[in-house]
């Protein structure tokens, strides 16, 4: 687990440098070890596991939107695990649960596979269609049809800039609808 | 939505690097300054003979304690921005204002005094301390507030809670410079209700604020 710390540390420092692709790599990197994390504490729970995606989703968008708060001089995982240990309890909680989540649940953690294309759309994507029409057509462009900043910015007749601020201002209001009870 | 996708679209919206929180918070409280002036120069103003007062160790002694407050709030509330803090580590600076009190009551309880130590503790501006530290804290604790919502804090209540003592701080540090009163014996009873009062309010607006 060391050496993967360290790797995760490494490439959160350069995303904060300003390496998209290394910020690329960190996420789909701990994407499945938070995956494995969620369904067991699903599973714990006696909560249905085919939820455990969403919350997922809704741990890498708090890591991607509260990672000014990661100090860079610290390790990487016990920052995310903090992170991921909330989201999973606050998600429990809405669905009316209170449990004690222990932090080993994810320290310990190996990845589990991403699920099959078949599942449903998810959380994230319901919230989706309640977005300013702006940011959902950004979003939508970017995170659904896999579309670059430049082409969703021609499409839709904009700046690129302003393609940038709506995914901004998309992705946050993303995050504050998944919160809401 | 595909989380594969989701990486994608958050590895794209990264052209703006994060701003730290410390830097924030800071312009957030400088932006409240002057609101917080202005109300305590339209309601109160400083006291008539501050310049004489300011010799006196026990009126900038309140002074000591109310920065010392606000200061060590600041630090804390900057910590538990931290989603893996805990309060533990660097919340027993909160203690450095009591520690400050309490040697200054030690000193006030050993020099001889004209008036009984129940006059002193009463005072003449108890009712006004307790309404207006609250109110000159008020533009402090919604900048703090503001400015904290960037932070991912494990325990929003508390974070809300050091956000109201660091606002208290700050609001009483005003009201000291108005206030007659200088007997630590005074400060310790009604700015310490006025702080709770505040600490109060931030418990209860992080709660709602400062989720993430």
């Amino acid at each position: 687990m060391r050496g993967r710390d360290d790797e995760w540390t490494g490439l959160m420092r350069a995303a904060n440098a300003g390496d998209a692709t290394a910020y690329r790599r960190l996420l789909e990197a701990v994407a499945p070890v938070l995956r494995a994390a969620t369904h067991r504490g699903l599973a714990r729970a006696g909560q249905p596991v085919d939820q455990s995606e969403d919350i997922v989703q809704e741990i890498l968008l708090a890591v991607h939107l509260k990672r000014q708060t990661w100090d860079a001089t610290a390790p990487f995982a016990p920052w995310l695990f903090a992170i991921a240990r909330n989201k999973l309890i606050d998600a429990l909680r809405r669905r009316g649960r209170r449990v004690f989540v222990n932090i080993d649940d994810f320290s310990e953690t190996m990845a589990a596979p991403a699920p099959s294309e078949t599942l449903s759309a998810g959380e994230v994507a319901t919230h989706l269609d309640g977005l300013p029409s702006r940011q959902r057509d950004v979003l939508k462009s970017i995170a659904v049809e896999s579309a670059s900043i430049k082409e969703t910015a021609t499409r839709l007749a904009m700046t690129e800039g302003a393609v940038r601020v709506a995914l901004h201002r998309g992705l946050a209001s993303l995050a504050a609808k998944l919160r809401e009870p | 939505m595909q989380t594969d996708r989701l990486i994608a679209a958050l590895a794209t919206d990264t052209r703006t690097a994060p701003r730290r929180i410390g830097p924030v918070l800071a312009l957030a409280l400088l932006a409240a300054l002057p609101v917080a002036v202005a109300l305590f120069m339209a309601i109160l103003g400083m006291r008539s003979d501050v310049r004489t007062a300011m010799h006196n160790p026990f009126f900038d002694l309140k002074f000591v304690v109310t920065l010392t407050l606000a200061f060590a709030a600041i630090v804390v509330s900057l910590h538990l921005t931290r989603p893996e803090a805990s309060f533990g580590r660097w919340g027993w600076l909160l203690l450095l204002p009591v520690v400050v009190i309490v040697s200054s009551l030690a000193a006030e309880m050993m020099m001889p005094h004209q008036r009984p130590w129940l006059a002193r503790l009463i005072g003449n501006n108890a009712m006004a301390c307790m309404a207006s530290i609250p109110l000159f804290a008020l533009p402090f604790l919604a900048a703090a507030l503001l400015a904290l919502r960037r932070g991912a804090p494990a325990n929003p209540g508390l974070a809300g809670m050091t956000a109201g003592l660091l606002a208290a701080g700050l609001g009483a540090t005003l009201y000291a410079s108005h206030c007659t009163d200088d007997s630590p014996l005074f400060v310790v009873v009604w700015y310490s209700i006025a702080t709770a009062f505040v600490a109060a309010v931030g418990v209860f607006a992080g709660r709602r604020m400062l989720r993430y």
